[in-house]
């Protein structure tokens, strides 16, 4: 039986200065970068498709798949110089493990870049940080630095005849650059735009190159893998979802901040590690991963937080943001707010998207500030089912996450805001209008 | 049930803007070098060395000139333009894509208060209304003489990506956690008379052009600026609590196992 908090991640963070190079190598830092350096690089792809590790950005796809795909040998899209790009752009509402991540354990994410590279054949990365998480770039940076001076990186890394070059590159605010066609486009110096798919990163990324786009979490897994081999992962979490996972608890609980679990941990362990609901007033509603995952409600106290298991319950594990919401919480506000988001976000490439967004804020504010309709909730319904599956990327599907599943589960809330209103309560208003009709 | 506020600027009634306000165009940009000297210019130099294609040093750059000026001004999308062999038109689009690039000068200071669902509903739509009124601005509105000291742009801002720290606000990027509306007035206030209150995570702060030079990629003091804690309590709370229970990943092997045989090829 496996413990209920299982840190690989997280297992260096109390270490003191755990982000400087000292630390790091004195807890087995770079060992997996010699040992990985010994193996033929699809070796090392075998090993992380072995494994099973999905990828932690919020899609699951398996990475050492997504590696596969890249084109080898030295003619044809093979020969073109191939690349790695780290999604740091953590900015999905209630997803904050990347930055925790960054700033106490830089070096586990450098070094499984470099692992990755030396596996994908690529001789320059880049590690795009959104721009307001300053500090993770300079220990990054400053990682960076160490790790060349060591030599871990630069040319002819620790005599291997591997050459490489990693890039920490700031972003400058904009949510859409999570999107990894979107990143790349700004990677580019261009309008973080999505890109319509296929070609897909894999053979057309970078610079119209071979690139493999992964999420911080991910890439810091790989020097575990590579020292544990992938039974030792699969001894965590569920046959189809291996593997720890940090799960982010914010909200009203007692203690929020992340624990790393298995895969497949449940709402209500999580509560109980986490000190359970504040105050104890009851829950009401919470995400499993983020904004753009479905919510759920105490219904759900029970769904293994796994990729299958949430997606089974009508959601998404996407990026094990968990946030907790009380009985206090209005849930047509919240899900105004969340809206506002989208709206802000949404880059304007494609028109379900740009002008759905901007449509259901309007509906959504009217609600909440006691001027709606009684066909304002079929009107958003059929908004969404506009924008969902029409929109040029999953930006637009995501916004429809909160309102839909809202609906779904709260309906009630949002005719009763509706029914409050004075029109409605003042029937005679009503006789008014109709008179005037007439 | 409480109904807590919109984000305040969003709620209001529903129309056009009054006036389309047009930028006027660059007649004469003039000498450009002026402003971004020769040490700029060789920064420049260095980030655009950085990359594969110069291109991708585009966003770096707008940082610089950020640093440089307190806003992205037309000079400084000209300078970005020159640089990198762009059009003006180029390099505007991509300018007025990203939140992070200011169009009007901003204060010492930038102020940005998490307002999305999750600061909000704990606190963070009251945190920026109290900072809205105590300076007498709005969002991306600047409290005194931009550059001068004391001078505070303001802005509500998206998930800052510290849930669990709920509601935060950064000041120039650096976090300031767990707040309440009383201490963000506190801190506000210190700013205003010139103070430098302490991060509760990250490096001790600098001012808002400082901050932008860091994004650009150009670090006048790493080796300083690299420290502050190594982590919040907050992001240690799951670590700690499986080691005062004795929890733990199962334990890897002793030697790092073979590696997979080699695949066939196909």
């Amino acid at each position: 039986m496996v413990d209920q908090l299982t840190p690989v991640l997280t297992r260096r963070w109390q270490s003191p200065r755990s982000w400087s190079i000292d630390t790091y190598e004195q807890l087995e830092g770079y060992q997996a970068l010699r040992h990985a350096l010994t193996a033929h690089p699809d070796q090392i792809i075998q090993l992380v498709k072995d494994s099973g590790l999905r990828g932690r950005g919020g899609a699951g796809f398996p990475t050492g798949m997504k590696w596969s795909f890249i084109p080898q040998g030295p003619t044809g899209p093979g020969a073109k110089p191939k690349y790695l790009v780290v999604n740091a752009d953590e900015g999905e509402p209630g997803t904050c493990k990347d930055i925790p991540t960054m700033m106490a354990d830089p070096h586990a994410l450098i070094e499984g870049c470099i692992i990755t590279c030396y596996a994908i054949r690529a001789n320059f990365c880049a590690i795009y940080v959104r721009g307001e998480a300053l500090h993770c770039i300079r220990r990054l940076r400053k990682a960076v630095d160490e790790a060349r001076a060591k030599g871990y990186l630069g040319p002819n890394i620790l005599g291997s005849g591997f050459d490489l070059e990693i890039v920490v590159h700031a972003g400058a605010g904009a949510y859409i650059c999570g999107e990894e066609t979107a990143l790349l486009d700004s990677l580019e110096g261009r309008r973080g735009q999505p890109r319509l798919k296929p070609p897909f990163p894999a053979t057309s990324g970078l610079y119209a190159s071979p690139t493999v786009v992964n999420n911080v979490e991910t890439i810091a897994s790989v020097p575990a893998i590579v020292m544990g081999g992938s039974d030792w992962f699969r001894s965590m979490g569920t046959e189809k979802s291996p593997g720890p996972k940090i799960y982010s608890i914010s909200g009203h609980v007692e203690r929020p901040g992340q624990y790393e679990a298995p895969l497949g941990t449940t709402l209500r362990q999580l509560l109980e590690l986490a000190g359970g609901m504040k105050d104890g007033i009851p829950l009401k509603f919470w995400t499993p991963g983020g904004s753009s995952t479905p919510i759920f409600t105490a219904e759900h106290l029970d769904v293994p937080l796994d990729f299958e298991g949430a997606a089974a319950a009508g959601s998404m594990l996407g990026t094990t943001a968990v946030q907790v919401f009380n009985e206090t919480v209005s849930v047509p506000w919240a899900v105004m707010k969340w809206t506002e988001f989208y709206k802000h976000e949404s880059c304007g490439k494609c028109t379900p998207c740009r002008e759905g967004t901007y449509w259901l804020v309007q509906i959504l504010e009217r609600m909440v500030h006691g001027q709606g309709t009684e066909a304002d909730v079929e009107t958003m319904l059929d908004i969404c089912d506009n924008i969902l599956g029409r929109s040029f990327c999953a930006l637009g599907d995501g916004a429809t996450s909160p309102i839909t599943s809202a609906i779904k589960y709260f309906r009630q809330e949002f005719l009763d805001l509706i029914a409050e209103q004075p029109g409605v309560k003042r029937p005679e208003q009503l006789d008014d209008l109709v008179g005037a009709k007439a | 049930m409480t109904l807590p506020e919109g984000t305040p600027e969003s709620y209001g009634p529903i129309s056009g803007p009054d006036e389309v306000v047009r930028e006027p165009a660059v007649e004469d940009a003039g000498p450009v070098v002026e402003k971004f000297d020769e040490l700029t210019r060789q920064r420049t130099k260095e980030i655009i060395a950085r990359y594969p294609q110069p291109r991708s040093a585009l966003l770096p750059l707008l940082h610089l000139v950020q640093s440089v000026e307190g806003y992205v001004s037309q000079d400084g999308i000209r300078y970005c333009a020159d640089a990198l062999d762009l059009t003006t038109a180029e390099v505007s689009a991509v300018a007025t894509f990203y939140t992070m690039y200011k169009r009007s000068p901003c204060g010492q200071h930038l102020v940005s208060v998490c307002t999305n669902t999750l600061c909000a509903a704990l606190g963070g739509d009251e945190i920026y209304q109290r900072l809205s009124e105590k300076l007498g601005v709005g969002h991306e509105e600047t409290a005194g003489e931009p550059g001068t000291e004391g001078s505070i742009t303001l802005e509500h801002a998206e998930c800052l990506a510290a849930c669990d720290f709920a509601p935060v606000l950064q000041v120039n990027y650096e976090y300031f956690d767990n707040q309440t509306p009383e201490k963000a007035e506190e801190l506000v206030e210190a700013l205003q008379r010139g103070e430098k209150p302490h991060p509760t995570r990250g490096a001790p702060l600098t001012d808002f052009r400082t901050a932008e030079l860091e994004l650009a990629g150009i670090f006048p003091d790493l080796d300083s600026s690299v420290e502050g804690p190594t982590a919040a309590p907050e992001s240690l709370r799951g670590a700690q609590l499986a080691s005062e229970r004795g929890w733990t990943a199962p334990a890897m092997p002793d030697t790092p196992p073979a590696f997979p045989a080699l695949p066939e090829k196909n």
